[in-house]
């Protein structure tokens, strides 16, 4: 029942609403509304009745293993809440004037601009973009300037891996790039010759991430960035992966010029059920003068904001303030909370969990996509043979992983994998957790020699089965109309 | 097992060509190119009367889990295009060489094609493909 | 370790299992002359949580408490409790994007019920389910007019000054590789506002969309119906910018002139998200029905399961960049689920008529204040134009150091506007909304005098 269907007409909440009546004088009636909105007419004790049964409705990490590759869905520590949810954060107006009120704020984010320099290697950072996809186009767009302050507009394209994410394509056409892409070899590395032979005078750069999102450590790094290096290119690192190399290895020593980090992914942000997340770019040298405003200062007196007077080259705001504060924060306390000792160990436990759950899988008899690869913080299964056999695929496997109380992997990612699972397990899970989505594996693949039909109609222990998408595309239903 | 009709010429990006007895050809989308773009929901269809060149993106098919370009397999003015697919996209996988068809083309004079290929050739093809 | 379970005997008992001896043996690929190592020069020892705890209180404190009337862009509104006890729930706070629909009806039925609400109070047959903030959701609707306007060729998007200048910065940063030309439009220093008249020597150039803001960034109320119309009859699509609570009680853009606007967007802050120094918040985006292929970020619909069960999933993604890669509509993958609950709840709490008290609260209280500071020697009121919940205020002493003594005494006045418009002198952008009482207002008054006086040497 939708909260719509809830409501009564007027009844009202008093307790949560101004005294006095509605009147608003001195607005002439021009510029009044007509019709009423479409809001829910409930009491309290409904809004919390219906919006606590919805949240029960959903899977999330603090209730399932959730080993979505690619997503690092770690445990969100809840200090992280409490502590960014101190009255002197949350009620700060960010235009206040950060020299007698914001010099609070600014030391915990000018420290978190520090760490970050030093985790990928890079000479700058600025904490402004609002999300992973954010980030990549202050990216991308800082290559772009960079290329134009030398004059140099022949660089036309961006070389893009064909296992890339689809945000990094998408990224290169917004920013009025061509996208060229760059096959990837039978191991998992990107194609050295194939891009020997893409570079040239035209080549603006290269999208890449390390580990791949294939999962795997792309070994010739050094070479790739001295190939596109010397053509006249850049490097850009997605930090989608940053978890699996974290304190071990620093993009800006791999060759890469400009980074992004996803902090809702390596530095455990809350996911909210799709957002906010928080994308803050990092530079070498060469492309100081453009990282997007506002960024920290810092001098004697204190903290500052560095905008458009210091930083006359850079590429702009990308939003109304100063971007996810409340998220950077919860990075910031995760971070601190982790220090130097805990940074390095990140890496560590999250490739031993993915390398000792990729084990275990492939002697249950999963067919593991690059066998003979170490898993990074993730790996790829690929059920093609389940497919043949059984006659299940991949998606069939994931609702049924659902009902046995595991939010599936990530499915149908990369796309050059027929019938993959992206399997991240992430560092912050114990080993039986990880024994029990590997018995729930080859209970599945059990299901699936005997009773196919098990996994072909899964989900069937959810509050919904199996959902109609053409239906939903075709007949498109996305507001409620009485 | 995918549907190959002898009668009609293919491209490699999975469209056929139908030769009509007027002059002009039909196109669509195989049997084969429908099973994998799976349940179509929405077409753009392309405008007639406009121009095309070879090898242009003519339109687009989208289904639940991608949405495909269509490259025109010939330069030439579009005459028709098949309306019902606005209300009925599904008829591109229920029927992909009938009631599924996109569009028809006047092809222009001495103008460049794709190389189409036969029935045999497409069929291996696709059986190289998966 | 923090966060990180594995005991000793597990760590020897998973080694095993993979082969190796060490945990080290896993970097093995990696090329040693790439290795690096932490050192606590840049990442400080770990503190428990208790240690940073205390860090955090320090520096939370030092930000104070003062009593702020600044707006531009970001309100104070009375927040109930219910919203984020609700919204922290873990279900919600670490629940990620619905893409396995199955198991995430909680969060895909509440984006349904939010899209519901967005299009009604935005007067929109269609909303989307956010996108990051309001500046780049305005940027979204600029890409996404451009490409819905098949009639217009030139790219030229009218941008009027009184659009919030921050915001007109962000749009320039994201449209700006992409062929897009944003033409300023001059606004009437009197009034505060566009005057639709100056639109018509513009009758017959070619312009892709026109962005008109209400309440625009003076808190000043544009003449919506006028300029809709001029935009229609010469083939520019209308991109309505509004403050969600003002639209309780304005007219929506989706009631705008003849036919209603193209598309509407915002920033969706002050339904119930917390200042928290500028973010995360959320910006909305809303449209007619035949736009809604060129929209973009995420959009839930309403389907059925294989009993016929009405259930909610993620649909039309084949726009998104997960699927359509290089044609993607936009490259956003996120949407900022959280902020959206928090609003969602928000919204039920209060009902239509909750928010139009809010509304018109904020009105009446803003309107009480400018009377009290206009009495004051020296403050005047910039424009004759109607306002919403702020003004412009023009004072005759030097703006700066007067919001630096104020500052002191912890009254946040009002934003300077002087940098982005000049024309304007010595202004400040003030703004009351529903959580200021009479005493507060008073204190504003008193202060002021008192700080004008001083200044003045007297």
């Amino acid at each position: 029942m939708l909260i719509f269907e809830r409501s009564s007409k007027n009844r009202r909440n008093p307790v949560q609403s101004p005294r006095s009546e509605a009147v608003a004088t001195g607005i002439p009636e021009r510029f009044r509304r007509r019709s009423r909105p479409l809001l829910p007419e409930v009491s309290e004790l409904q809004v919390v009745r219906h919006y606590t049964r919805l949240s029960q409705q959903n899977y999330a990490i603090d209730t399932h293993f959730y080993p979505l590759g690619s997503c690092t869905m770690k445990y969100n520590p809840r200090g992280c809440n409490t502590l960014t949810s101190l009255p002197g954060f949350l009620a700060r107006h960010p235009m206040a004037p950060v020299e007698s009120h914001g010099q609070g704020v600014l030391a915990c984010l000018f420290e978190l601009q520090e760490m970050l320099k030093e985790l990928t290697g890079m000479q700058g950072v600025s904490l402004t973009p609002m999300a992973g996809a954010q980030g990549e186009f202050a990216g991308v767009a800082m290559i772009r300037a960079y290329h134009e302050s030398r004059g140099d507009t022949m660089r036309t394209e961006v070389l893009v891996p064909d296992a890339a994410h689809g945000t990094n394509p998408a990224t290169a056409i917004m920013c009025g790039y061509r996208v060229r892409e760059i096959p990837t070899d039978a191991e998992g590395d990107v194609d050295i010759e194939a891009l020997r032979q893409a570079v040239g005078p035209q080549t603006a750069g290269i999208m890449l991430t390390n580990p791949s999102t294939l999962g795997v450590f792309e070994r010739r790094i050094r070479e790739i960035a001295d190939i596109v290096h010397e053509a006249g290119g850049l490097l850009y690192y997605d930090g989608a992966n940053l978890n699996a190399i974290l304190g071990k290895v620093r993009p800006g020593d791999m060759g890469f010029d400009v980074v992004h980090l996803n902090l809702h992914k390596t530095f455990a942000t809350p996911h909210g059920g799709g957002g906010p997340g928080a994308g803050p770019v990092g530079v070498g040298e060469r492309l100081l003068p453009f990282l997007p405003i506002p960024m920290v200062g810092q001098n004697e007196n204190g903290y500052f904001w560095l905008t458009e007077e210091a930083c006359p080259q850079t590429i702009g705001r990308l939003s109304a303030h100063m971007g996810n504060t409340g998220i950077l924060l919860r990075a910031y306390v995760y971070m601190r909370m982790l220090g130097t000792q805990g940074m390095g160990r990140i890496a560590e436990y999250a490739t031993l969990n993915a390398n000792y759950l990729m084990k275990r899988l492939s002697e249950s008899g999963f067919e593991v996509a690059f066998p003979g690869r170490r898993a990074s913080h993730e790996f790829i299964l690929t059920l093609r043979h389940e497919a043949k056999q059984y006659g299940v695929n991949a998606m069939d496997f994931a609702k049924r992983l659902l009902d046995y109380g595991y939010h599936a992997p990530t499915t149908y990612f990369p796309l050059l994998v027929p019938e993959c699972f992206l399997i991240e397990p992430t560092e912050t899970e114990d080993k039986a957790t990880l024994d029990g989505f590997v018995e729930a594996m080859c209970a599945i693949r059990r299901e699936a020699q005997s009773e196919p039909e098990r996994l072909k109609k899964a989900p069937h222990t959810l509050p919904v089965r199996r959902l109609d998408d053409a239906r939903a595309a075709r007949q498109l239903d996305a507001v409620w109309k009485g | 097992m995918s549907n190959v009709p002898e009668e009609l010429l293919y491209t490699k990006t999975h469209e056929w060509v139908r030769q009509n007895e007027d002059g002009t050809v039909t196109v669509g989308i195989t049997d084969h190119a429908q099973d994998l773009l799976g349940d179509m929901v929405y077409v753009e269809l392309p405008e007639p009367g406009n121009s095309l060149a070879v090898g242009d993106e003519c339109m687009v098919v989208e289904s639940v889990k991608a949405a495909s370009d269509i490259y025109c397999p010939l330069s030439g003015e579009v005459v028709e295009v098949n309306i019902a697919l606005a209300d009925t996209p599904e008829l591109i996988n229920q029927d992909p060489y009938g009631e599924g068809w996109l569009f028809t083309l006047q092809p222009a004079e001495g103008g460049e094609r794709e190389e189409l290929m036969e029935a045999d050739a497409y069929q291996e093809l696709i059986e190289s493909e998966s | 370790m923090p966060f990180i379970p594995h005991t000793p005997e597990e760590v020897r008992e998973m080694l095993e299992v993979i082969g190796v001896e060490r945990i080290e043996d896993l970097f093995s690929e990696i090329p040693t002359e790439l290795r690096s190592s932490i050192t606590s020069k840049k990442i400080p020892p770990a503190m428990n949580e208790m240690e940073i705890g205390r860090l955090m209180r320090e520096r939370a404190a030092r930000d104070g408490n003062p009593l702020c009337f600044i707006g531009a862009g970001a309100y104070e509104h009375h927040i109930p409790a219910a919203v984020w006890e609700l919204a922290t729930r873990g279900e919600y706070y670490t629940a990620y994007t619905p893409y396995q629909a199955e198991a995430s009806q909680g969060i895909l039925q509440l984006l349904y019920e939010f899209q519901t609400m967005m299009a009604s109070l935005t007067g929109m047959e269609l909303s989307n389910a956010s996108l990051y903030d309001g500046a780049s959701a305005l940027a979204e609707a600029v890409l996404m007019a451009v490409r819905a306007n098949r009639k217009s060729k030139s790219r030229r998007v009218l941008m009027p000054l009184t659009v919030h200048p921050v915001y007109r910065k962000v749009v320039r940063t994201i449209v700006r590789h992409q062929g897009i030309e944003l033409v300023e439009l001059p606004y009437c220093t009197a009034c505060g506002n566009i005057v639709p008249d100056s639109l018509a020597s513009l009758s017959g150039e070619d312009f892709t969309a026109l962005v008109v803001p209400q309440p625009n960034f003076f808190g000043v109320l544009e003449e919506v119906d006028q300029l809709a119309d001029w935009a229609h009859a010469n083939g520019v699509l209308v991109i309505g910018l509004i403050n969600p609570t003002a639209a309780a009680v304005l007219a929506p853009p989706g009631e705008w002139g003849e036919q209603g606007a193209d598309i509407a967007c915002g920033e969706g802050q002050p339904l119930g998200i917390p200042l928290a120094s500028g973010g995360p918040y959320f910006g909305f985006l809303c449209c007619r029905e035949q736009l809604v292929r060129q929209m973009p970020g995420r959009i839930v619909g309403r389907t059925v399961d294989l009993d016929g069960k009405p259930g909610y999933t993620l649909t039309l993604q084949a726009r998104e960049q997960h699927i359509r890669r290089s044609k993607a509509t936009s490259n956003i993958c996120t949407n900022q689920g959280l902020m959206t609950t928090a609003a969602t709840i928000y919204l039920s709490l209060l009902g239509p008529e909750g928010l139009e008290r809010v509304a018109a609260a904020c009105h009446d209280n803003t309107r009480q204040l400018l009377e009290k500071l206009t009495a004051i020697e020296g403050v005047e009121l910039q424009f004759d134009g109607e306002f919403f919940h702020e003004a412009v205020l023009r004072f005759d002493v030097p703006v700066e150091p007067l919001l630096k003594r104020l500052a002191r005494q912890q009254l946040l006045a009002g934003y300077p506007i002087a940098e982005e418009y000049p024309e304007l002198g010595d202004a400040l952008l003030v703004c009351c909304t529903e959580t200021k009482s009479e005493a507060d207002r008073e204190r504003f008054a008193g202060l002021l005098r008192e700080a004008m006086a001083e200044m003045r040497g007297s």
